[in-house]
């Protein structure tokens, strides 16, 4: 980069005193740290999206199509029909304020238009000028502070595109709206309606296009996909002794799992991947993995409702032509939030599955038998609970661990016992942020939605400062060493983002730590973690 | 602040005016006939408008915002109010949310302090005044009834007993007049004080408070003040609501100004925030089911959309599938 990012000390000024400026200026400045890049056109044209071509939010220029107004008003208009939220979001906020100070973005920038209910009033003061009977009657007398409208001008797409891409879809000022609106919704709609003219970001679109031509957001093809899951198997072996099997494509098996790509090529994530591959093999699943299928999370969740649905299609296609009974899915966070709250409306009905139950237990997941997939979390807490896992806790002493909420499994689904009861059976020092930092009132990382770029490096971590100090809180106080987080894009910025806030916490999925303490039937001894760690004996177990 | 300026001088605008009508012989029966018929009209209408269109508008995911443990394993206790799966959960939770403010309740302030350190503390004033305004107001309007219906409805009696308990003397002093003068004065002064509420605050929302407050104001001073001559106003009342309005001499020029601010609510509600009042009951993230993977949910426009095959992706892969030895559909 060429400028340095800020320093913590320099970031940490933060003035929450409004501006003299009124907020319905819609002029943005586009400094270097708080905003992504444009989508590169190859990515639109594989997509078959609008208006590819060469542009930068920092040009004066946007190369917008003619017509562009016509086309978000009519988009607009379209919406309002479609969705009953977003016409209800547009017409009852009291602006009360109850949200304002609930947005990380907020929190960690000062930035008034990052309060929701302002993030909001970008899109409904256009909805106040163009589409409610005082707006049109008074036609541009409605665009005036005093009436509350707005003129819809090339300004005000840049600020919409400045905001919504400020927005990590997190929901939690949702939580404490009187309403229920939720800023996420907008921010969705929002993005929709930028899509429509060409603004999108490079960080959202190309995962996006990678997905949907070879399965997975990395853009790993087939051979690629199996060389690393041999890799893993390798590994696997040198550290346990064991080789585990683990199949792709493989016909007739009885579950299809399905898991975010970045488990097994990024870094944390990887070792949750041994994880899971050391659980399925302990338990003797029937599972193949599939190299088509081979992404769960689905970044057309960040570019549109229709993108959700094209790149979500091949979970039920995959598990149809394998014939497999249900889907198993691996820790990802937005990932669920599409396959919970979407993909049986978008893509079912999966009736050519069966309810999940587990082969190890018994258990009928009666909470999955519509939609047929199960969050790897119920699963195993179904094993632990059911006593059919040998675990040695101890094998995770080197880690005081805290657990952070990742905002959709626990606000889309409500997934918070699950990981915590795993937790406590799989490490013996566990300790829990502020109350609300945590559960449903979870801080986001900072990063999620496809904001998670380098370029976009400082408003990340103003994003992630309420996270990491809570964090910093339990680090204090109990000596907390490990984020323990069960999403995928979690484990890409949050340990940036410690570095930056709270040094020498590092972050692993839930996984990698039951790999850790899974005693595995002829496994040999083991002298290190996932990690390649050398295991830590604790004096602190006597006292 | 100009816009509270401005939305307090339309509020005494409209009062003066209404004030100078009531004195006026022939423009006081349209003030008092024509302007409530068709206040009350628009906002019938009106509501039943704003109302039918969000019905009109499908529902097209399941996206409530949960806030407690799912339902899943049977042995996990599941949040039956902040995750409901059921549809009496989802009832327990609307009636939460409408009759106690729930998510409100919630509210945290959040300082920075040196270190950094992000702090959070209850913030529950808010909730409180909101809460204490709105059953104010449900209160009073119930007591209306004593003046619109003959004979007076016992809901109301009660009310009138219950809210003047703790007076001695004449006219009695109703605890919800003094509620909602103070949660309203605390509303108003919190959008002026509060830097970041001032900020976001439009002229509709000062212009709401205040004609609320207006309206208190000028009931209140009738009753307690300027004593106005409540058989006649009731006769007047009553009048309108069987369609044979006659306007006594005797009903004040204070009455005027009430019932034209009150008329003005009417007619402003339904194309206001205050639609809340019909809009919070069907807000989606709210009133559905966390039972997403249990039920299937139906979206009414459903499309098909363009995907990527298996066949298109093994075609493309084919050979170097065929190399990794992986399994194919066309060998
Ligand atoms: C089902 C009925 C209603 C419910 C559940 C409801 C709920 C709420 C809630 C939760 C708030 C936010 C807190 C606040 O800012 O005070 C609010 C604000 C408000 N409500 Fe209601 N409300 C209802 C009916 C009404 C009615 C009938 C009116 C008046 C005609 C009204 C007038 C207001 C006003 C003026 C505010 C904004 C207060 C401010 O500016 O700070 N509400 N309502
Ligand atoms: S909490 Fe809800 S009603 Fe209040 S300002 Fe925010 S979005 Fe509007
Ligand atoms: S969804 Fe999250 S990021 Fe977006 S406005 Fe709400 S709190 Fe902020």
């Amino acid at each position: 980069m060429s400028n340095p990012n800020p320093k913590p000390e320099e970031l940490v000024q933060i003035g929450y005193q409004p501006p003299s400026k009124d907020w319905m200026d819609p002029s943005v400045e586009f400094r270097k740290g708080t905003f992504c890049y444009s989508a590169l056109p190859k990515n639109l044209n594989y997509l078959g999206l609008p208006n590819a071509r060469e542009w930068q939010p920092f040009d004066e220029d946007w190369k917008l199509p003619p017509d562009w107004k016509q086309i978000i008003l009519d988009g607009m208009k379209e919406r309002l029909e479609k969705y009953r939220s977003f016409r209800l979001f547009m017409d009852i906020c009291v602006r009360c304020g109850a949200c304002a100070d609930k947005c990380h973005f907020y929190l960690g920038s000062g930035d008034p238009k990052n309060m929701p209910v302002l993030r909001a009033e970008l899109m409904r003061s256009i909805y106040r000028r163009y589409f409610t009977p005082a707006g049109r009657l008074l036609g541009p007398l409605a665009a005036t502070p005093l009436a509350g409208g707005r003129e819809l001008t090339e300004d005000v797409v840049k600020e919409w595109f400045y905001y919504f891409y400020q927005c990590t879809e997190c929901r939690r000022c949702s939580v404490f709206c009187p309403y229920g609106i939720d800023t996420a919704e907008i921010t969705m709609i929002g993005r929709e309606l930028l899509n429509l003219i060409g603004c999108n970001i490079n960080w959202v679109l190309e995962p996006a296009a990678n997905c949907f031509r070879t399965g997975n957001h990395l853009g790993i093809q087939p051979h690629g996909f199996k060389d690393s899951l041999d890799f893993a198997v390798d590994e696997l072996e040198e550290l346990t002794g064991i080789r585990v099997d683990a199949s792709i494509n493989r016909k007739g098996a009885e579950v299809l799992f399905i898991v975010p790509s970045a488990d097994y090529f990024g870094t944390p994530h990887y070792y949750t991947f041994l994880g899971y591959l050391a659980l399925l093999h302990e338990i003797g699943l029937d599972y193949t993995f599939s190299a088509f299928a081979s992404e769960g999370g689905n970044f057309g969740l960040f570019n549109s409702h229709e993108m959700i649905k094209r790149l979500n299609a091949k979970v039920y296609a995959e598990a149809r032509r394998l014939g497999v009974k249900w889907i198993l899915g691996g820790e990802c966070g937005h990932m669920w939030r599409v396959l919970h709250q979407y993909m049986d409306t978008m893509n079912g009905p999966a009736d050519f599955l069966e309810a999940p139950v587990s082969p190890v237990t018994g258990t009928r997941f009666e909470n999955a038998r519509s939609t047929k997939m199960v969050h790897i979390c119920e699963f195993t807490a179904d094993l632990i609970h059911e006593g059919k896992l040998r675990l040695d806790p101890a094998r995770n002493n080197r880690w005081t661990v805290t657990f952070h909420d990742s905002c959709n499994p626990a606000r889309a689904m409500g997934l918070l016992e699950e990981p915590r009861y795993i937790l406590r059976s799989v490490c013996q020092r566990f300790h829990e942020m502020p109350e609300n930092t945590i559960r449903e009132q979870t801080f986001c990382c900072g990063s999620g939605s496809g904001l998670g770029t380098d370029e976009n490096f400082e408003m990340r971590m103003r994003g992630g400062l309420p996270r990491a100090n809570a964090v910093r809180y339990v680090k204090e106080k109990y000596g907390v060493n490990l984020l323990a987080c069960i999403c995928a894009i979690d484990k890409a910025t949050l340990p940036p983002l410690l570095e930056y806030w709270v040094p020498g916490v590092e972050v692993a999925g839930i996984h990698e730590l039951v790999g850790n303490a899974l005693v595995m039937r002829g496994e040999k001894p083991r002298s290190t973690d996932l990690r390649g760690e050398p295991l830590v004996e604790l004096e602190a177990a006597h006292a | 602040m100009t816009r509270l300026l401005s939305a307090s001088a339309t509020v005494l605008a409209i009062a003066l005016a209404a004030a100078l009508a009531g004195s006026l012989e022939g423009v006081r029966t349209v003030l008092a006939v024509a302007v409530p018929y068709a206040a009350f009209a628009v906002l019938v209408l009106g509501l039943s408008w704003r109302v039918v269109r969000w019905s009109l508008a499908p529902v097209p995911f399941r996206i409530p915002t949960v806030c407690g443990q799912q339902k899943s394993l049977p042995w996990i206790a599941s949040s039956r109010l902040e995750s409901p799966h059921t549809t009496a959960g989802v009832i327990g939770r609307m009636a939460l949310e409408i009759l106690a403010f729930r998510s409100l309740f919630r509210n945290t302030g959040s300082r920075l302090e040196r270190g950094p350190r992000l702090v959070y503390r209850e913030a529950r004033w808010l909730w409180l005044a909101a809460l204490l305004f709105h059953w104010s107001l449900l209160v009073i309007l119930l007591r209306h009834l004593r003046l619109l219906v003959e004979p007076v409805p016992t809901l109301a009696l009660v009310l009138d007993r219950l809210d003047g308990f703790f007076q001695v003397g004449a006219p009695v002093v109703y605890l919800s007049d003094g509620l909602i003068l103070v949660s309203l004065t605390y509303l108003l002064q919190r959008r002026v004080r509060n830097p970041q509420v001032r900020y976001i605050s439009l002229f509709t929302d000062y212009f709401a408070l205040v004609l609320l407050g207006a309206i208190a104001v000028s009931g209140m001073w009738m009753r307690y003040f300027a004593r106005a001559d409540t058989v006649a106003i009731k006769q007047f009342a009553i009048g309108l609501t069987v369609f044979r309005p006659a306007v006594p001499a005797n009903l004040g020029d204070w009455f005027f100004v009430h019932l034209a601010l009150v008329a003005t609510l009417a007619a402003y509600l339904p194309f206001s925030k205050l639609v809340h009042l019909g809009g919070v009951f069907l807000s989606p993230t709210r009133n559905l089911a966390n039972n997403n993977r249990m039920k299937r949910h139906l979206n009414p426009w459903n499309y098909p959309v363009k995907v990527h095959t298996y066949q298109e992706w093994e075609q493309e892969f084919h050979d170097k599938m065929a190399a990794a030895g992986l399994p194919l559909e066309r060998p």
